[in-house]
């Protein structure tokens, strides 16, 4: 069908499109010119080394996983506890206080952040990883409560009946049936955390005081364009990173959906 | 209410007994006063449209939900307060409930649990309850490859396998295929005989409900309409409206003439004055359009005009002819209906295509040919 | 009844309880902080808590804010435009011409990009489009040019084709979902009933998937307005826009209350200018397939 080849052919421009920079990434940090342009020349791991033998970026880095780590855990308790409740109950105000939760999705970081800066200000607290925890897990939890719902809401309710009915408790019913069913959801929701806590830059920026994260480090380090090779290389590393970890998530989510016998509806979102 | 079938003194002993039995959900009266027995080792079914309670009936059953006020008792204990997993019932869900995240053997062996025998003991009886429902050797598979028909068979051994007083069946077979499920209508009475356990079936499905049950309750809105055997359900529906979810029946308006020693006297549309013996007369006639009498297709049969051996023959005109292969269906404008306005409407006769007998052209005179026996009148 | 329904409720309220504790806290009480800070004075360093409407009105009178605003939303809605345009083909092909088992491969494909380093992907459209950057560089090393383009970097033009980029999957995920939800008898019945390929589109398919356009267009419009990154590594400081003017007057300034009533303000001004987008589009929000 011509109609459907030519779909493809922009299908495929679109993809390079969105691909174009992330593939620029690589090539810049394997070369060893020090100025980020063509012609190409040659090869080098010589960045890398510098980003390794970087003090601040460890720093950095170790805050950033903290930080992840931490927001992960968090928002995907909440986004279970706000799953399960969207899923399987029904409450008065379920509406608006499930759209509170999942307000965060549509509000500009920036609002976000200045907001939560003027009240940690105020009530004098100093700004470190703890500040910019609580501002991750508050943006991570809507994508986690999203995720959880799915995969709660493909689990058929009378698994749960059933376990019940061949005697088990509620909780052991959860724990038996439920926990194992969701566990690939789970597992998703904090891979996909960790990957928004670890790339966001404005939260990070605004709440975390003397402390540097890794989109912040970056971001300090774009005006002096002798350090841009080494950010090419440790774009290089996150991007890798990012889509390993991603890959895991979307693994993880497609057996969830796959064990509940639910079809595939999609990715992420 | 008549109940015909099974009544040996064994089957008497009560299973479940639900007394005044109300259910609100919130506005809505789901179930409006349910008093019902069920006898200990029958195959009971509740049948009734989709919306009828039949489905919340049973889980009040279950324990599922709790009921807004009355009494179910299961083998004599009162089940108010008593939680799902403590009571001796257990469901086949609608969806099977087949654990996709477990083998076919660990969903067969889930309740066993707390069940103290070792596990040697415990892997014993799920190969036994696999064999039973002709599973054998499927312990190991994964439980979300399995068939319909497949996934229904480990939903019955996983139930069957705590041998519960009482098995529920929500729906079991509306999800399986025309052939399947036929062959398991089958196979789940000869369960129901081999175990002897009471059967509770939920279907909207009559002709399911009429192959498989010793008994049925019929339900509308939230109440029971009629409570019987298959074949006094099927001969002497208690209500039109019964009579009509029922098969197929063909009602025509009467005139009562008056009440004799033995039954009532009415005057029918070609048929003339007729004597229904008590036993045919239903007076539950809610929808109220006057007196009417109700028979099937098949109780009234085509002869041919002249032909000898039938006492009672009316005679018409060939309206439809709707040919099914085995059966052909026959609608008759009968003549004399002048005087009982326009809702006599044409009779449906089914007539089976035996060899030799040809089927008959639209316009044709035809006798037909019924028995005052096979009449109900409604009224 | 309603035993049963109360317990529900319960459960469900005390279930939701944490997560809505967390919102509420970290999120609904500061924006309220941020509402009372901007009918608050400014005391230089300080905050008076005395109720005026002053922030509000330098903020209504000051040119800059005039400016900004206005280009902000421009850049916005030009963004959303280029945005949706581009995907809707993409999001075309893949309900419709992807086999199905093909279609969770190529969402994953489209939305990787977007998780990885928002960053370095902005920065590198910085390096891609620069003076010495990878179009100049590349063109002229193959001798197209012999002056390097300097429409390319630091206007309005980059902005919009860095946010584009950054918020593509955004806009193809939902009209995907509008998409596929879409029953695709209706698209026979369209061809049966005498109307050709296009028309069909025109009349049954692009209606049909107007409420997936409509939240793609939202969807990126008011992150878009919000962004602080691209305006300032692109636009190198020089194109501010609103979210940029909110920082420089909370921290750089550090006038509280007129940076909370800019906050508030372009809040505002973001919220109507959805409700009027939404209301236009009422018609075809009211399907319900």
């Amino acid at each position: 069908m011509m109609k459907g080849s030519g779909l493809r052919a922009y299908a495929l421009l679109y993809l390079l499109f969105l691909y174009a920079p992330i593939l620029l990434l690589p090539i810049f940090a394997f070369n060893s010119g020090t100025v980020i342009s063509f012609p190409l020349k040659s090869f080098t791991t010589e960045w890398f080394g510098q980003m390794f033998g970087n003090a601040t970026l460890r720093r950095a880095l170790t805050n950033s996983l903290i930080i992840a780590v931490s927001s992960s855990v968090l928002a995907t308790c909440l986004g279970i506890f706000a799953a399960r409740a969207s899923t399987r109950f029904a409450f008065p105000g379920k509406g608006p206080i499930m759209g509170l939760i999942m307000l965060p999705l549509v509000l500009p970081e920036i609002i976000v952040a200045i907001a939560l800066l003027v009240v940690l200000l105020s009530l004098g607290m100093t700004l470190n990883v703890f500040t910019v925890i609580l501002g991750h897990t508050l943006i991570c939890m809507p994508y986690a409560a999203v995720i959880l719902s799915t995969a709660f809401n493909s689990l058929d309710r009378s698994l749960e009946e059933a376990a019940y009915d061949l005697g088990e408790t509620k909780w052991s019913a959860f724990r038996l049936v439920i926990l194992p069913l969701v566990m690939p959801g789970i597992i998703s929701s904090l891979l996909m955390s960790f990957t928004i806590s670890l790339d966001e830059f404005i939260i990070a920026f605004f709440l975390a005081g003397n402390e540097p994260t890794l989109p912040t480090y970056i971001f300090s380090q774009l005006r002096f364009p002798k350090q841009i090779p080494m950010i090419m290389a440790l774009g290089t590393v996150l991007v890798v990173l990012s889509i390993v970890l991603l890959t895991i998530a979307e693994y993880f989510r497609r057996r969830g959906v796959a064990r509940t016998g639910a079809k595939d509806t999609g990715g992420f979102l | 209410m008549t109940e015909t079938r099974d009544n040996r003194p064994e089957a008497v002993t009560p299973m479940i007994e639900c007394r005044g039995v109300h259910k609100y959900y919130g506005d809505y009266h789901a179930l409006r006063g349910i008093d019902l027995t069920i006898r200990a080792g029958e195959f009971f079914s509740l049948l009734g449209p989709s919306g009828c309670g039949k489905t919340t009936l049973l889980r009040t059953i279950a324990g599922f939900e709790d009921i807004s006020s009355g009494v179910v008792l299961v083998d004599g204990k009162d089940m108010a307060g008593v939680a799902a997993n403590h009571r001796p019932t257990n469901m086949v869900f609608q969806s099977y409930a087949i654990f996709p995240h477990l083998t076919v053997a660990e969903n067969v062996g889930f309740g066993l649990r707390r069940d103290p025998r070792g596990k040697a003991e415990k892997a014993a009886a799920v190969e036994e309850a696999l064999a039973m429902v002709g599973l054998k050797g499927y312990g190991a598979r994964a439980s979300h490859a399995l068939s319909g028909g497949q996934r229904q068979r480990v939903a019955l051994a996983r139930a069957l396998i705590l041998k519960p007083k009482v098995l529920l069946l929500d729906e079991p077979l509306s999800a399986l295929d025309r052939k399947m499920r036929e062959q398991m209508q089958v196979e789940l009475i000869k369960l129901q005989r081999q175990v002897g356990i009471t059967f509770v079936l939920v279907t909207h499905d009559q002709e399911e409900a009429l192959v498989m049950s010793d008994r049925i309750a019929v339900m509308f809105e939230g109440g029971i309409a009629q409570l019987d055997g298959p074949e006094a359900l099927y001969a002497r529906p208690a209500s039109r409206r019964v009579a009509d979810f029922i098969g197929v029946m063909n009602f025509l308006p009467t005139r009562v003439v008056g009440d004799t020693p033995s039954g009532t006297e009415i005057e029918v549309p070609g048929f003339g004055r007729v004597e229904i013996p008590a036993s045919n007369v239903s007076r539950a006639n809610p929808d109220d359009d006057g007196p009417s009498i109700g028979f099937r297709p098949e109780a009234v049969s085509l002869v041919a005009p002249g032909a000898a051996g039938h006492s009672h023959v009316a005679e018409g005109v060939i309206d439809e002819v709707v040919y099914y292969g085995d059966m052909t269906y026959y609608d008759i404008r009968l003549d004399g209906s002048d005087g009982f306005g326009d809702k006599v409407r044409p009779v449906r006769i089914a007539m089976r295509n035996v060899f030799g007998r040809e089927v008959q052209d639209v316009g044709a005179r035809a006798n037909v040919s019924w028995s005052p026996g096979s009449l109900v009148l409604f009224r | 009844m309603a035993s049963a329904n109360r317990s529900q409720a319960a459960q469900g309220l005390s279930l939701i309880a944490p997560p809505l504790g967390y919102a509420l806290l970290i999120m609904a009480a500061p924006l309220l902080t941020i509402l009372a800070y901007s009918f608050f004075k400014d005391g230089y360093l300080t905050v008076i808590r005395e109720f005026t409407l002053e922030n509000y009105a330098s903020v209504w009178a000051d040119p800059i804010f005039h400016k900004i605003m206005l280009r902000s939303l421009g850049v916005a809605a030009l963004v959303t435009l280029v945005t949706v345009l581009l995907a809707f083909p993409v999001a075309y092909f893949l309900s419709f011409a992807v086999p199905a088992h093909k279609k969770s491969m190529w969402l994953f494909l489209i939305t990787i990009p977007f998780w990885t380093s928002y960053l370095i992907r902005v920065f590198l459209w910085k390096v891609i489009l620069g003076y010495n950057g990878v179009i100049n560089s590349g063109l002229t090393s193959v001798g197209l040019i012999e002056e390097p383009l300097t429409f390319l970097l630091y206007n309005v033009n980059s902005i919009v084709i860095t946010l584009a980029h950054a918020y593509a999957p955004f806009a193809i995920l939902p009209i995907f979902i509008a998409l596929e939800k879409i029953d695709r008898s209706l698209l026979e019945a369209g061809r049966d009933l005498g109307e050709s390929r296009a028309m069909t589109f025109w009349r049954v398919t692009l209606p049909l998937a107007m409420p997936g356009v409509v939240a793609a267009s939202l969807i990126v419009f008011i992150p878009v307005i919000g962004d602080y990154v691209t305006p300032t590594v692109i636009g190198g400081g020089k194109i501010p826009m609103i979210a940029n003017m909110i920082q420089a007057q909370m921290l750089d300034l550090d006038n509280r209350p007129l940076g909370s009533a800019l906050a508030v303000t372009a809040m505002l001004i973001v919220a109507v200018f959805s409700l009027i987008f939404v209301a236009l589009n009422r018609r075809f929000l009211k399907v319900r397939q």
